[in-house]
């Protein structure tokens, strides 16, 4: 591995971010806005806010890097940079971590300022720390991003890319505990949510919303959710072949 | 020609594509420090063979060498200059950043970046997103991205596409004076008039070498005026 690789491989991806100001409005403001929306959707019933607030800080940042890497490596693949940056002194290791290091700036940018707006502006409360908060909204997003590239290398279009969203996360969504207690659904529906990565996110962030403790759980779901990065980044590498049919 | 004085060096290589054989047993070799056009109507694996050679190509069986060693190995990445068909850069960067990443993966010295941009003629639209260039001035970015490394062999997919007549001129002056410092060039062509610049000539159909030698000489074996007659006289001889 490179550091001068990884380095100006996540200044190139944070360029061309920049260079589209939309997109990164629409990362910036749309998860502020459904915060918002959510807590006056749920103006009668205010404990719902207080209840999914704080773990959707943390699931924004993995459903837009999803979306964001799954299109920016079917891009890569079909404008044949991929093929071009394999042809050069590059491990595909700094492709990933460089990958890895511009989302993860963009969800340190992401989470604070949803967690800014959520906690500061609409009253959220949080009775850990927020920063931790953060620190699982990266987490979050670099989960995202593993799985945007493994999944990406089934796509052949971008039509097909986006759709893999509602495919792979909707469910998670679904099944993580946001919705429902996980207890309160089918049995064996509370059983695939133990092997959803997503579950884990959302236990992580409920607890630290409930208490100021940081307690062993809170480690083991870091754990759990930094070995599904590694295992979804393991099998994206895997499709990074430097020859191709 | 000597086996040493070889770039590279092609034995019987077999490539399927799709469930389509499109190189069926290949043997060439390609001089060093000299212009190699790869000619060949569109379709006749002219892209395979170099993708082959740039080490991107899954091979059925058959031997590639490039620069001593086989192709694709580690070692060659910073040797071998590669630039593909279409234009492989960042539609949604300007030319210089795509030069500037480029140029840092590849280890080239920032300086190379100008040079770079002024050997392809782009000085003017440099800072503009290459998604709204030209067709042509995107190929200039993507051939200039090779030339950041000085590679030791440059692999040319149709640099000239789509570009005008006087910039055609000044690429290929451009290519000369690489071969003249050294460099081994390969270029593929379906324009059998480009051939009348290169030293040596591929000529390619179906998959299969028809000739591969020295211009003069495939012309004076032929008895042609020009490289698409000796093409005409060699598939008619064929058939």
């Amino acid at each position: 591995m490179s550091p001068r690789v990884v380095l100006s491989t996540g200044r190139r991806v944070l360029l061309q971010l920049r260079g589209d100001p939309r997109t990164l409005a629409l990362l910036l403001l749309v998860p502020c806005v459904l915060e918002a929306l959510i807590k006056w959707v749920f103006e009668g019933t205010p404990e719902v806010f207080q209840r999914v607030g704080v773990p959707l800080v943390g699931i924004f940042p993995l459903v837009s890097m999803f979306l964001v890497t799954s299109i920016a490596m079917l891009r890569e693949r079909t404008t044949g940079t991929l093929e071009r940056l394999m042809t050069m002194p590059l491990a595909k290791l700094d492709l990933l971590a460089g990958y890895g290091l511009a989302f993860a700036a963009m969800a340190t940018l992401q989470a604070g300022l949803v967690s800014f707006v959520a906690v500061g502006l609409l009253g959220l409360e949080v009775a850990g720390s927020t920063p931790l908060v953060v620190v699982f909204a990266v987490l979050n997003a670099l989960l995202g991003m593993a799985l945007g590239l493994f999944l990406s290398a089934f796509a052949r279009t971008e039509f097909q890319a986006v759709q893999f969203m509602p495919a792979f996360l909707l469910p998670q969504i679904l099944l993580c505990g946001l919705l429902v207690p996980r207890d309160r659904m089918a049995r064996p529906l509370e059983l695939i949510s133990y092997l959803l990565p997503m579950t884990y996110a959302y236990d992580a962030l409920s607890r630290v919303a409930a208490s100021s403790t940081v307690s062993a759980e809170v480690w083991r779901d870091a754990v759990i959710l930094i070995g599904a990065t590694a295992l979804a980044l393991g099998l994206g590498a895997a499709t990074l072949r430097r020859r191709t049919a | 020609m000597a086996v040493n004085d070889a770039a590279i060096s092609i034995r019987d290589l077999v490539v399927d594509r799709g469930g389509h054989r499109v190189l069926d047993g290949v043997s060439v070799e390609v001089a060093a420090g000299r212009i190699t056009g790869l000619l060949g109507p569109s379709g006749c694996g002219k892209s395979t063979l170099m993708r082959s050679i740039v080490g991107v190509q899954i091979v059925a069986s058959g031997r590639v060498d490039v620069l001593g060693l086989p192709a694709g190995a580690p070692g060659l990445r910073s040797d071998v200059g590669y630039v593909t068909q279409a234009p492989s850069v960042y539609l949604d960067l300007t030319a210089r950043q795509n030069l500037d990443y480029f140029a840092r993966v590849l280890d080239a010295p920032a300086q190379r970046v100008a040079e770079a941009i002024a050997s392809v003629d782009l000085a003017s639209s440099a800072d503009r997103p290459v998604g709204s260039l030209s067709g042509g001035q995107r190929a200039r970015v993507s051939l200039a991205t090779a030339l950041l490394s000085r590679p030791r062999l440059l692999v040319l997919d149709e640099p000239t596409v789509g570009l005008d007549p006087v910039l055609r001129g000044e690429l290929w002056a451009g290519f000369r004076d690489l071969a003249d410092a050294g460099t081994t060039l390969l270029v593929s062509s379906h324009v059998m008039d480009e051939a009348d610049r290169c030293d040596d000539i591929v000529l390619m159909r179906d998959g299969a070498i028809l000739a591969a030698t020295a211009r003069e000489q495939l012309l004076t074996e032929t008895g042609a005026d020009g490289v698409e007659q000796a093409f005409l006289r060699l598939v008619g001889a064929g058939s």
